[in-house]
């Protein structure tokens, strides 16, 4: 009973021989993948025909048509609206709020309904304009439900104004020929109806009314009684109509265009002041009377009788099995649930059933290119799964541009979704290394605050300054600010580059303390001390003496460092052999700089200031 | 409502697997004519083949993508013993205009003895893994420390299963609070009926993986093996395609009240049991939330299953071949009415199709 009955759905895929061979697939993030073959795993086999095709399986197209997008766009706004709707509200503003809400999402059905309506009417290709046609007329199918629903749930309209709402709810969704009828039935007694119909903003109390209709029905009686009509049958089966006698009712079977229709028209004449709860006998027998035993009740006709027996989950159950999209039972239950009417029923799925459709339809959109960024809201406000289904989710979604991850990006950081953003960004980092772009790179790790790979992208940035004797992406590097202390490897690449700023500056005494403390701090990995020594040579050999004695000492002993650490190398290898030479020389030169800096520095820390 | 689109695919033999990388905007696609293709979608929604390369010297059963935070990693694995994996390189620019890209092996496995059956890359959190299976029963888990340097793989466990193994899964499930678990399912067809279905757990004292679990109850050939997608529920669901469908759950029991130290108990419990397929089924596999799944069998039907939200599963939906040859062209969609009514009466009773009234 609770669950969603209805026989499954079968899809046809042109092409795909299933009497002869069976299917692989694999899911996607919107789509399924599915290709023939055969599950017999042979090592060869016979002369089974090539694949010739893959098939690319995509569920709820719906979603893509440029108007429905408009529905969505439109009634995600309205959804968020309620969510915000001030829980402390009771009573008369809070109902008012609601029904508000109800008409909002009803004027979008029905704009939509509009806009399609003209694409219907313009199409070139009739297939087309059919196909637009339908759908206009499974939205007018949601309008009317949801309207009903207004009524009876939300609007809860009491036993007087219950029928002038029906009516009106008939009138607006029965075909014209209706209004003709109402005429008809309408001009016989005019004065009659006139003065009883004049019911808003009437100071009358239901007690009154139903005396008045009481009076006027029992003069009707009479008239007929006394066969004051005898002479004119047309006139007699009117006031056979005016007493709400079925039959004669159902006479003009052809003027009522449903049941529903008949259903009102009975109730106003024979039962005006009805009462909700009173309800679901007329339309049981209303629905049975119309249909008279010739045609079984359509999913629509079991949608409005569930609703006038106020059974709200049979409505929802039905119109799940009915409509294919999710969009209307998900925002339906979500505003019915609002107005707490889940909860008074079974508790054990009031609450879940909401969050369950919603679920499914964010879901859905989140197959879709751009309308994923509506569902995100959706999963906002389903408190027990709408986390973990919007980071699975979002995790999926193909970063082409910079621009749509950084919105994915934001979406997370708003959210505390550390694990999804650091996920993104790695494996946009990861891109861009293999891409040789290593300041995206760098960028992507420090936002993911990834330590290791951004010693791994700085690794790569001083390799590439080894091997070409300059920096990529400048900018990025001299900006990085407070992220340089991310790793120790980051920090060092931010400052070396800092000292090279320094140099060019002139500003010769700052680099030669930066450079130096590069290496006393341990910062500088010994691979790279070479290359920094290498880079106080220019220092040493200034006119001027940059270093000081003190720092000079420093810098020899972290040579001696460095030098008696080296390995030895026990196979004549001629390269190595050579490499050893150049490295030879390069220590030679270091020490005599080195000694060089030394003495001019003792002379002149030595001599008096000013001589 | 589904719509489909064909791609003519170009495989000289038969397609053992079809695999879509995690962003959905690449496929790959394996064959016994020894050879993976690699198709891009454009932005345009059309799908191209941007290689295809000879993989190994026998069929190759399956390939699988490796996670997009390692790059973009392929792994494949066939009749001919090893297993592989695969690396795209940046080509040059005019490959690039031509829409064409290079794969490079980075490494074979060739520990195995037999045909290796499935090949599967662990959940992300655990670094760069993988795990093979063969026909000689053995589960092996491979590791590549550095993930920038992939020809490195070291083997890191050996797990003997005893019986001839046809397809692995991981746990996705990232929880610190679950070690990893890997569910190994056997199409061991002789006669002795031992359960087909084995989980293994890894434990960090003995930093070894031991036998968690047998599932007593599948004796049956299993063809092929899933977990699925944890939304933060306490207990596991894994999905097996053996002569129906079947999904068990799998609750840890409390750890206090087993040996500490050991493999995790569990509370086994099948929640549905499927034949429509009316034969063997050969794949199953979870949507992402793990909300859904699909299997396909010998009827040559993907059946889809859905638990609605009292958790009872029913099939929501079947995908079959009509047996009609398609139209010439690819890339070809057939649409189905939007929003549409499964039960096209829908729109009929809203025009009064009783009365026979028009609705205008």
């Amino acid at each position: 009973m609770e669950e969603l009955d209805g026989e499954p759905t079968v899809t046809l895929i042109p092409g795909v021989n299933s009497k002869k061979n069976q299917m692989y697939f694999d899911w996607g993030p919107g789509e399924m993948l599915v290709c023939e073959t055969s599950f017999n795993k042979k090592e060869k086999s016979e002369m089974v025909p090539s694949c010739p095709f893959i098939y690319i399986i995509r569920k709820d197209v719906d979603v893509y048509s440029q108007i429905l997008r408009k529905l969505f766009n439109e009634s995600h706004g309205i959804f968020l609206g309620l969510q915000r709707i001030d829980e402390e509200l009771t009573g008369k503003s809070r109902k008012s709020q609601l029904v508000r809400v109800s008409k909002n999402y009803r004027s979008v059905i029905r704009a939509c309904m509009e806009e399609m309506h003209q694409v219907a009417i313009a199409a070139k290709d009739p297939a087309n304009g059919r196909q637009f046609s339908s759908q206009v007329s499974i939205l007018s199918a949601m309008e009317l439900i949801w309207n009903l629903c207004e009524i009876l749930f939300i609007e809860v309209a009491p036993a007087g104004p219950l029928l002038l709402h029906l009516l009106d709810w008939v009138r607006l969704h029965v075909c014209e020929v209706d209004s003709l009828s109402a005429d008809v039935l309408g001009s016989e007694n005019p004065s009659k109806h006139d003065s009883f119909w004049n019911l808003p903003g009437n100071t009358q109390t239901l007690t009154e009314l139903e005396l008045k209709w009481q009076h006027w029905h029992e003069e009707c009686e009479r008239y007929l009684q006394d066969s004051t009509f005898a002479t004119s049958p047309h006139l007699e089966s009117l006031l056979k109509i005016m007493l709400g006698d079925e039959a004669a009712l159902l006479e003009q079977k052809e003027l009522l265009s449903n049941w529903y229709h008949f259903l009102v028209t009975r109730l106003l004449y024979s039962n005006p002041t009805v009462k909700p709860i009173d309800l679901h006998y007329y339309a049981q027998s209303s629905l049975d009377l119309f249909l008279g035993g010739e045609s079984s009740p359509e999913p629509l006709d079991n949608i409005l009788l569930a609703a006038f027996e106020f059974d709200i989950h049979q409505v929802i159950k039905e119109c799940s099995i009915a409509l294919s999209n999710w969009w209307f039972v998900a925002h339906l239950t979500d505003l019915l649930d609002h107005c707490k009417l889940l909860q008074s029923h079974n508790l054990y799925f009031g609450s879940n059933m909401r969050e369950f459709l919603l679920l499914e339809y964010a879901s859905g959109l989140f197959a879709h290119p751009s309308l994923w960024q509506l569902g995100v809201d959706y999963f906002d406000y389903c408190p027990e799964l709408g986390r973990v289904s919007l980071e699975l989710h979002i995790e999926r979604i193909p970063l082409n541009t910079e621009q749509k991850a950084l919105k994915v990006l934001r979406i997370c950081e708003q959210r505390q979704m550390t694990e999804q953003v650091r996920s993104i960004c790695k494996i946009l980092a990861m891109k861009a290394v293999r891409n040789n772009r290593l300041g995206s790179a760098l960028s992507w790790s420090i936002r993911a605050k990834d330590a290791a790979f951004a010693t791994l992208v700085s690794d790569r940035f001083l390799r590439d300054y080894c091997e070409r004797g300059c920096f990529s992406d400048l900018d990025l590097i001299d900006n990085l600010g407070p992220a340089m202390m991310l790793s120790d490897r980051l920090t060092f690449l931010g400052k070396y580059r800092e000292f090279h700023r320094m140099y060019g500056e002139k500003r010769f005494a700052d680099a030669a303390s930066l450079l130096l403390s590069l290496m006393t701090s341990r910062i500088a990995p010994r691979s790279f001390w070479m290359t920094l020594l290498t880079d106080a040579l220019p220092l040493l050999e200034q006119k001027q003496v940059i270093f000081s004695a003190e720092q000079t000492y420093e810098l020899m002993r972290c040579l001696e460092d460095l030098t008696s650490r080296r390995p030895v190398h026990g196979e004549s290898d001629t390269e190595q052999l050579q490499d050893d030479d150049i490295e030879t020389t390069k220590v030679e030169m270091l020490r005599l700089s080195l000694a060089r800096n030394l003495a001019r520095a003792i002379i002149r820390e030595g001599s008096l200031e000013g001589s | 409502m589904f719509v489909a689109r064909s791609i003519a695919a170009d495989h000289k033999d038969l397609i053992h697997d079809v695999s879509f990388d995690f962003h959905g905007r690449r496929m790959a696609t394996c064959s016994s004519d020894q050879s993976v293709k690699v198709w891009d979608k454009s932005e345009s929604g059309d799908w191209h083949c941007t290689a295809s390369w000879k993989t190994h010297s026998g069929s190759v059963w399956r390939v699988t993508w490796a996670h997009p935070e390692f790059g973009q990693v392929l792994a494949s694995c066939s009749f001919d013993r090893t297993a592989a994996v695969w690396e795209e390189i940046v080509g040059e620019s005019n490959d690039k205009l031509r829409g064409q890209s290079h794969w490079v092996k980075r490494t074979t496995l060739v520990d195995s003895r037999t045909s290796v059956t499935d090949v599967k890359f662990a959940p992300k959190h655990m670094g760069l893994m993988l795990a093979t299976c063969s026909a000689d029963g053995i589960v092996r888990i491979y590791e590549a420390p550095d993930v920038m340097n992939l020809s490195q793989w070291s083997l890191q466990h050996e797990i003997s299963c005893k019986l001839s193994c046809s397809c692995i899964s991981w746990n996705p499930s990232s929880s610190r609070a679950h070690s990893p678990m890997i569910a190994v399912g056997s199409d061991d067809s002789s006669p002795n009926a031992m359960a087909k279905v084995q989980i293994f757990e890894y434990n960090e004292n003995t930093r070894k993986y031991a036998k968690a679990e047998t599932l007593m109850t599948v004796t049956d050939p299993v063809h092929d093996i899933a977990f699925a997608p944890n939304l933060g529920r306490s207990f596991h669901i894994l999905a097996i395609a053996t002569k129906d469908v079947r999904i068990f759950t799998l609750k840890p029991v409390r750890k206090e009240l087993t040996s500490s130290g050991g493999p995790t108990k569990f509370e086994i419990h099948i929640v549905a049991q499927f034949d429509n397929h009316n034969s063997q089924v050969w794949r199953v596999s979870w949507n992402i939330t793990g909300t859904v799944l699909a299997s396909s069998g010998d009827d040559g039907c993907v059946r889809l299953w859905k638990a609605n939200y009292m958790d009872n599963w029913k099939c929501t939906g079947i995908l079959k071949g009509n047996g009609s040859p398609v139209n010439g062209s690819s890339q070809q969609g057939t649409s189905n009415p939007s929003l549409g009514s499964t039960i096209p009466s829908l729109q009929n009773s809203l025009n009064g199709s009783s009365a026979g009234r028009k609705h205008s």
